[in-house]
């Protein structure tokens, strides 16, 4: 420091919460004859405007030029008292904040120690802010473009807000179309809108927008940089399509002779082929071919789809294609993957023929799927008398997910309506809640239950095919507990449906680590707060929106993906973004090259320079975790606003401190 | 390979066939088994109704005892009542020290003591299959048990619970690992859905009409899915299925006629061992009709049908994919 | 059980289930979806499910628990336990029921518990189970004219060489017994 500190002591009443605690008269007197400290007040709030004028017009009038303010966690209001700090035309990292709240008189009821302790921080926070420096903020710029991961619903919202807004998107789908799940749904709850219908005037938007570059067959392969300044590689994959060629006619996928399951589009019910357009209103329209079945590229001969196309747009010699963009921000929106009923042996899901996922009967009841929209068994003609629907299969249990799936419930009222309206069945659903908590939901429960549904409260058990009489003979039997009236009861149908839950993608974990951002136990993606925040992460400049920050219904997932877009904007309304100063700085001079840093760094944000053969930070991506700091053999780092200077002051102010109040015990 | 053997009280006298037949086949099979020295009865599921720390002393006197056999970890039974208290009592005894200590003190009374995990409790099937192995069991068949339509009954005691630390040696709900030894074997597997469900255990002797109507769904699902006789792997089922048959009949009225046999005694089978030294001929519902189709006691019958083709024009929908799961 | 503060009340019945169960048996965590009800065998056939056994105990209806014929129909098949989304060990907690019931001598049907103490006392006394001796107390006592009813079956098994006459004693007897005072006597101090 160059010149001498004048610190001002602001101890904070925060109401009655600090103050009917701590003696903060006291404190703010005590204070007052610590080293260096000029003026020393206490008031009711600090945080208020008022308050804060206490703090300016000291700065301005008195020549305080080092602020300390004892009140609450800096988590919440240093970012207040810092402004007020530059509003005055003093340096905000000349201030420091001592948390005399969450830390003090929220954690005791004993005044007396709470006052010493209170006094012990103010003093670690006064000795310490003697030794800070004035910092500055780095301002980085943020490139316009945008990178949209995933074309479901919320991917699609998400790309055309931003494309609307007039900025360059770039958007990536590993899928042949958009569409994600929502293309696969026949109706949507609780409008009971055709999925379809309502989806594809938004596909076709996306597709055809000047601002999005629509990537679909691709992966990323690699995100390199830092908010508002990604550098991208994506993966192109070959389609075998030449897309400047193709009509999308559909000859070839007429003709060509290779049929196998479907098991991502149709979810195993159905069949398609070889080179195949996944369903009919797919953008873009051109196909793919699927090298792991097609015969020409297994044995060599074929090639029909070649010889019958008009355009000569086939092309067995089409490569991979890798391209990189840049980016100023990227939006996460990968969707969900449904939970493998298979897991669950004793529901029959693979064994028994007549017990369907959720996903299967909603390609069932869509009149574009395997059987045109018919109601029918695994043999695909017999249309069911008799349907249970089940809940929760694989959520809310500790032996597969632990998790509700926030989106079954309504799902099962909706097949329960589709059997009732297509075949007259009689309808069981068994549960254990039925959950409606967003707007009309319970109303559409009510409306099923006028529908006649026969609902039984009780977790299946079981599901199995083995007839204990003639009653139950050739039928799928259900066994449950019907807990509302305390007995087992066993319920012959024709047809089962398992409402199974959603769980992350099987790559989330993977995905994760690319785009630098973490994933839960349960490996969503993991948000910034999950109250406050839930569609930014840890990572500046990523954010996450739809189901892959955890299950949710198509309402919140597009309310997310509009979210992250307006997150997204209003970074490039600011045209750069400010880096907290809080950064850490290697000493080239006594950096011995070890690379020790660069390995022990949980944001990568270190970097080798070879010229030099000297470890270098990236200070846009430096989180001032100060890990390597503590990893440097030589002593080369230094972390700004957290030197060992300044750590050791605050140790000695506080210990200082608590020494003193033993000789004045008696 | 040796094993220490924990024959359990069944297989003295009422389940003989199930010891006769295991000492010959492991012998077949190259294994070596030590009777534990002077094993006492598990308890079965009565102790332990009745009082905590005595019902795991009982048992843990045991796992003890075969302790005293240093030559190897592995304590094998074939009885699944006998498997299942000795594997929960050494997984109490060594996730809970206050148990452990009330039961170590009990043993101390009598000169003994065990630490939980010493040893590594296997059910017989686990054994054959996992350390064997079906490719080589399959490679020493000299009559396979071909035209056979066996159920596999595993029973609920061999599979269940799944002690969490305990890797589970077959899935709890539809194990398949004894499918495989009898495919091995050369016999056609009945689709049993009910194969890990309960036989009811000691219930006819508390509710006569819960104890009947128990082994009744299990022996109707037999015979409905066309068994020529059911496969198990524990005393007690083999009774209710095999003995109490003919009380069942008489109580739910019906006709049943199962056969019931320990699956070492279609193992020695298969291996070209004669019925009567595997105690076949010990079961009340008669075997012997059912084996003739392998050519035992009675020259070999007409080959069976073979299995039905797919129509060309099948609109049926596709079933998920079960494999890789 | 508790996270917080530890709780100020005298133990109920819900504590003493929980606290005589081996291992954590997380009683307390059952969300009443009756999956274990769905799942027993023996279950309709019990006077209460158990999913409803255990709301009663959550309800501290003690008495209405023990009478209950439900823990003496249940046949240890596990499947509550591996099928429960809150992975409560219910099975073991059926035990306990049946300790408490013979303990307190509450219970409205003796020939459950009856059978487990004849068992028993054979095992006790020569280390090995009777089954003779077994089925012949226990049918006298509870099923007199059962005998009749399995004739068919008594004289298969005497005829297939499967039944003894006489229980097979083990050579440690005395050790055996000396370990089961010493247990007993700790069950009972605990």
């Amino acid at each position: 420091m160059i010149e001498r500190p004048r610190v001002g002591v602001y101890i904070c009443h925060c109401g009655s919460n600090i103050a009917g605690v701590v003696d903060v008269a006291e404190v703010a007197q005590w204070a007052g004859g610590l080293p260096n400290v000029v003026i020393s007040r206490d008031y009711k709030f600090m945080c208020s405007s008022l308050g804060q004028e206490l703090i300016e017009k000291d700065i301005q009038e008195s020549g305080v030029n080092r602020v300390v303010v004892a009140s609450c966690s800096p988590h919440l209001h240093e970012p207040t008292f810092r402004n007020a700090c530059a509003r005055a035309g003093l340096n905000p990292y000349l201030f420091e904040m001592a948390n005399i709240r969450e830390q003090d008189s929220w954690v005791t009821s004993d005044k007396l120690e709470a006052t010493k302790k209170a006094k012990a921080l103010v003093a670690a926070a006064v000795s310490r802010v003697a030794h800070q420096d004035a910092l500055n903020s780095l301002f980085v710029p943020i490139d316009p473009n945008v990178l949209v991961v995933g074309g479901g619903v919320t991917g699609i919202q998400a790309a055309l807000e931003i494309a609307n807004s007039g900025h360059q998107v770039y958007l990536v789908e590993r899928e042949p179309s958009l569409g994600g799940h929502m293309a696969q749904f026949d109706k949507t709850f609780p409008t009971l809108d055709c999925s379809a219908c309502i989806l594809t005037p938004k596909m076709f938007d996306a597709g055809n927008h000047k601002n999005i570059q629509l990537l679909t067959w691709s992966e990323v392969e690699k995100v390199e940089g830092y908010i508002g300044n990604f550098t991208v590689t994506i993966r192109k994959r070959a389609r075998y399509v030449d897309e400047s060629k193709c009509n999308g006619c559909g000859v070839c996928q007429e003709k060509c002779p290779t049929k196998v399951v479907d098991e991502v589009f149709e979810a195993g019910l159905g069949y398609r082929k070889a080179v195949y357009v996944p369903f009919p209103q797919a953008v873009p329209k051109f196909p793919v071919i699927d090298r792991e079945n097609c015969t020409f590229f297994k044995k060599g001969v074929c090639k029909i789809c070649q010889k019958v196309c008009p355009t000569g747009a086939i092309d067995y010699e089409q490569q991979d294609t890798l391209m990189t963009v840049k980016v100023g921000n990227i939006i996460l929106a990968t969707g969900y993957d449904l939970f493998d009923a298979r897991r669950i042996p004793q529901y029959g899901f693979g064994r028994l023929p007549n017990v369907f996922t959720s996903l299967e009967f909603e390609r069932m009841t869509n009149a574009a799927g395997p059987t045109g929209g018919k109601v029918v068994m695994r043999d695909g003609v017999t249309q069911p008398k008799s349907v249970a629907i089940i809940h929760c299969v694989g959520s809310r249990d500790r032996n597969y997910h632990n998790y509700c799936s926030a989106i079954c419930c309504m799902q099962s009222l909706k097949f329960a309506h589709l059997v009732g309206e297509k075949t007259g069945a009689d309808v069981y659903q068994c549960y254990i809640d039925i959950r409606t908590p967003a707007k009309a939901y319970d109303e559409f429960y009510q409306r099923i239950i006028k529908e006649g549904v026969h609902f039984v409260r009780g977790k299946v058990a079981e599901v199995t095919d083995a007839a204990r009489g003639p009653e139950e003979a050739g039928k799928t039997i259900v066994q449950v507990e019907d807990t509302l009236i305390g007995k087992q009861r066993r319920i012959p149908v024709d047809m089962v449906v398992l409402s199974a839950g959603l769980q992350a993608r099987a790559d989330a974990k993977e995905v994760g680590k690319k785009f630098g951002i973490s994933c839960s136990a349960d490996a969503w993606f993991i948000e910034k707060h999950p109250k406050l925040d839930p569609v930014a992460t840890m990572t500046d400049g990523v954010f996450v929106a739809g189901a892959c920050q955890g299950p949710k219904d198509i309402p919140a997932s597009v309310a997310q993906g509009a979210a992250a877009a307006a997150r997204v904007l209003s970074i490039i309304g600011q045209g750069q973004i400010e880096i907290e100063a809080a950064t850490a700085i290697v000493d080239e001079e006594s950096c011995v090259g070890c690379k020790e840093c660069i390995a022990s760094c949980p944001y990568t944000a270190i970097e080798f320079l070879e010229d030099k053969q000297k470890a270098h930070v990236v200070e846009a991506l430096c989180k001032g975790c100060g890990t390597c700091v503590g990893t440097c053999l030589s002593k080369s780092i230094k972390l700004r606003h957290f030197t060992d200077e300044q750590l050791v002051a605050e140790m000695i102010g506080a210990m200082q401190t608590m020494k003193s109040f033993e000789t004045v015990e008696v | 390979m040796k094993y220490t053997y924990f024959p359990g009280c069944s297989l003295e006298r009422n389940a003989a066939a199930y010891h006769i037949s295991t000492l010959a086949v492991t012998q077949a099979l190259g294994m070596e088994l030590v009777e534990v020295e002077d094993w006492n009865c598990c308890g079965a599921t009565e102790y332990v109704s009745l009082n905590l720390t005595a019902s795991y002393a009982l048992i843990a006197r045991n796992l003890a005892q075969a302790a005293k056999n240093t030559e190897t970890r592995e304590l094998v039974a074939p009885c699944s009542a006998c498997y299942l208290n000795l594997r929960k009592c050494d997984h109490y005894m060594a996730q809970s020290p206050a148990l452990a200590e009330k039961v170590n003190q009990a043993l101390a009374a009598g000169g003994l003591a065990y630490q939980g995990g010493t040893l590594r409790v296997r059910h017989l099937l686990d054994v054959i299959v996992s350390d064997i192995g079906c490719d080589a069991v399959a490679a020493k068949v000299t009559r396979p048990l071909k035209g056979l339509r066996i159920v596999p009954y595993y029973g609920c005691m061999i599979v269940r619970p799944g002690y969490a630390g305990q890797t589970a040696f077959d899935n709890v709900e539809q194990p398949t690992t004894l499918d495989t030894l009898l495919t091995a074997l050369g016999a056609e597997v009945v689709p049993f859905s009910l194969k890990a469900a309960c036989c009811g255990g000691h219930m006819t002797q508390i509710s006569e009409a819960t104890g009947f109507e128990l082994i009744r769904r299990l022996v109707k699902a037999a015979t409905d899915g066309g068994a020529d006789l059911i496969a198990a792997l524990c005393p007690m089922c083999q009774l209710n299925l095999d003995a109490f048959q003919g009380p069942m009949n008489k109580h739910c009225k019906t006709n049943y006629h199962m056969p019931v046999l320990y699956f070492t005694q279609l193992l020695g089978l298969a291996l070209g061992m004669d019925a009567k030294p595997l105690g076949i001929g010990s079961e009340l519902v008669d075997a012997r009709p059912a084996l003739a189709k392998i050519g035992v006691a009675v020259p070999l019958a007409e080959p069976a049908a073979a299995p039905k083709k797919p129509k060309r024009d099948d609109k049926s929908l596709p079933m998920p994919r079960m494999s890789g799961v | 059980m508790t996270t917080t503060a530890t709780k100020q009340r005298a133990p109920t019945f819900f504590d003493r289930v929980v606290a005589e169960t081996p291992g954590d048996c997380r009683l307390g965590m059952c969300i009443q979806c009756g999956t274990c009800g769905g799942s027993c065998p023996s279950g309709a056939d019990m006077d209460h499910t158990p999913r409803a056994l255990f709301a009663l105990i959550n309800a501290g209806m003690r008495d209405a628990v023990l009478r209950s014929n439900t823990p003496w129909y249940c046949v240890s098949c596990y499947y509550c336990t591996v099928r429960c989304p809150q992975e409560v060990h219910i099975t073991d907690i059926m035990y306990t029921l049946k300790r408490i019931a013979v303990q307190e001598k509450v219970f409205d049907d003796s020939k459950a518990p009856d059978f487990s103490k004849t068992f028993i006392y054979w095992v006790e006394s020569y280390g090995r189970a009777f089954e003779l001796g077994l089925m012949g107390v226990h049918m006298l006592r509870h099923n007199p004219f059962g005998a009749f009813k399995i004739a068919g079956m008594g004289k298969g098994m005497l005829s297939k060489h499967r039944m003894a006459f006489k229980p097979t004693r083990i050579k440690q007897l005395n050790s055996l017994k000396a370990i089961l005072a010493k247990a007993k006597e700790l069950e009972a101090s605990a």
